[in-house]
């Protein structure tokens, strides 16, 4: 099986956040960024996939030099070989899918995998673009995904429930928490994985269709009316939830 | 200028989110001077279009299709896309929920066009839609245009308010001519967990931490959450100790989640956490550490054991309705 996952470089969930001089980016200074929390479940499921089908597993990134971090982790993790589309830019979704999808129609995958978004833009775009590009099917948000012979069953979140998807290979599929628990790379792994080659490529040259214009912080609460416990306060919280914020 | 706003479905029902957007479309309408359309995509659903009509939807447009009985989001999106494109519709509106997720993007790569997605805010400055969007779970917001000349919006589910305005709904039928690939993903199964609502959905959300000692004791935020007629929400820690599903965590690798009313029982408020919640209209937070980060989003507090504190609170509430 030719699998393809698609990763990118994420700041860690505990980062917090600054607005960067630019006042449209975060400020990267101090921050410690690491390979997306959603990708490692498909980097899993990817290994999984190789170990029940054989094939190999290909890992792309968008990204500049730094993510070769996130590459060389997913390495580290047991991927055979890894591409790089080399664009220092924040780009929109749009630009970062058509860099992906011109790699992937080289690879020719049976299937492809992502994290169901990445946690700095969140904006889950990434998975069903490429899929409407590369003219396939998609399935996002998969908890459970069996695979026999060409024909794909995928349990994925919706609200308040699951849905049950079928489709067949080749396809998108991205990855929720709860697919597989990832593995964590051993040393050893991860001292190999440094000497490993990352295939580069150029960015594509389409121009983002999305422009950030201003990045703030939301406001910070101030006024908040809080109480030591006692019997009266948690009656005059309830009476205030009720008179004055009218939310019960 | 013309709006395209596309309207949910599941199963012939309507959700809160078909009349947020119907809304959100109308007060984009009346700020640019333009017309607005509703979309209903299915099949036997023109039935639908009363209810869209009491908020305002007096262009109401559907394509109906037998093979649409069962969900199908390529089909769907095409059906969208189609419709656009017949219409001249520059804008078009699409609610973030579990279906827009992959509606959205393949809307906007069929009509080139570019997308900004979950959006809490639109407004119109210098005659442009400028489009807010929390990032890094809410840690931060950006305030995006889109550059081109069709523009793809989808818009967060449970922050843009519904608000009824009386029309007269003309229904008109779209013909759109589908593939086999359109097809080629179909839901062939939906499972609800019955008798528990969402925190994806819900108004009112009461979340416990670490502080409950053992799921044992989270029947208390579940009555909690009973007599504030909400869902039950958890931490991180709590999700990975197995105490509750992933389904109910609230946080940056969970849910991001805006409710009226937050309540956030012995949960310290990491930062992880406080980005899935802070932005909802009211919190609440209940914990014994009077230091805890929760403190300094919350509207109201009380420092003490939740073990004293919720089943008192549960009793209040119960009293406040009567029960």
């Amino acid at each position: 099986m030719n699998i393809v996952v698609c990763i990118s470089q994420t700041p860690d969930t505990a980062t917090k956040v600054a607005v960067g001089a630019d006042g449209k980016n975060i400020d990267a200074k101090g921050v410690k960024f690491v390979l997306n929390p959603y990708d490692e479940f498909a980097v899993e499921e990817g290994l999984q996939l190789r170990a029940a089908n054989g094939g190999e597993v290909t890992l792309v990134c968008v990204g500049g030099d730094g993510a070769k971090e996130a590459i060389r982790l997913g390495i580290a993790m047991g991927a055979d070989k890894a591409v790089l589309v080399k664009d220092e830019e924040r780009a929109d979704s749009f630009r970062v899918v058509s860099g992906i999808a011109d790699v992937v129609r080289a690879a020719n995958p049976d299937i492809i995998l992502l994290g169901r978004q990445s946690i700095d833009y969140d904006s889950a775009q990434v998975g069903p673009m490429l899929a409407e590009m590369l003219d396939m099917p998609c399935v996002s948000f998969v908890t459970k995904l069996e695979i026999s012979g060409n024909a794909v069953r995928a349990e994925r979140d919706i609200e308040g429930g699951k849905e049950v998807v079928e489709t067949s290979l080749p396809c998108v599929v991205t990855a929720q928490k709860g697919l597989n628990e990832p593995r964590y790379p051993k040393l050893p792994d991860i001292m190999k994985a440094k000497a490993k080659p990352i295939a580069e490529v150029a960015a594509p040259s389409v121009a983002a269709r999305v422009e950030t214009l201003a990045m703030r912080k939301p406001a910070d609460k101030t006024g908040g009316k809080i109480f030591e416990f006692s019997p009266e306060n948690v009656k005059e919280l309830v009476r205030l939830l009720h008179e004055e914020a009218k939310v019960i | 200028m013309k709006i395209l706003a596309y309207i949910e479905q599941r199963g012939g029902e309507l959700k809160k989110n078909a009349f947020e957007t119907v809304t959100a479309a109308r007060t984009l309408a009346a700020q640019t001077g333009s017309s607005f359309s509703a979309l209903l995509v299915g099949h036997d659903v023109a039935g639908l279009a009363e209810r869209l009509a009491q908020y305002g939807a007096a262009d109401v447009i559907v394509v109906d299709d037998a093979r649409l009985e069962q969900y199908a989001s390529r089909a769907v999106a095409t059906a969208i896309a189609a419709v656009a494109a017949a219409e001249g519709s520059s804008v078009v509106l699409i609610s973030n929920t579990s279906h827009g997720k992959d509606l959205a993007p393949r809307v906007a790569i069929k009509l080139e066009a570019g997308l900004a997605p979950d959006t809490v805010a639109l407004a119109v400055q210098d005659g442009r839609i400028v489009a807010t969007r929390p990032v890094y779970a809410g840690k931060a917001r950006v305030d995006v245009a889109v550059a081109t000349p069709v523009q793809v919006y989808s818009l967060r589910p449970n922050v843009f308010t519904a608000s009824a305005a009386e029309a007269a709904a003309s229904v008109r039928t779209a013909t759109v001519g589908f593939g086999p690939k359109d097809f080629d993903a179909k839901v062939v199964e939906t499972m609800v967990n019955t008798g528990k609502r969402d925190v994806a959905e819900a108004d009112v959300i009461v979340s416990g931490g670490r502080g409950f000692k053992g799921p044992e004791n989270f029947y208390l935020v579940e009555n909690l959450a009973e007599a504030l007629g909400g869902a039950v929400g958890a931490s991180r820690a709590v999700v990975d100790a197995g105490w509750r599903p992933h389904s109910e965590q609230v946080g940056q690798t969970g849910k991001t989640v805006s409710p009226s009313l937050y309540v956030a029982c012995a949960i310290s408020g990491a930062v992880q956490h406080l980005a899935g919640m802070s932005s909802s209209k009211f919190i609440v937070a209940i914990n014994k550490d009077k230091d805890a980060p929760i403190f300094s989003v919350a509207d109201y507090g009380i420092i003490g054991d939740v073990f004293d504190v919720v089943p008192l609170m549960t009793q209040e509430v119960n009293a406040l309705h009567g029960r």
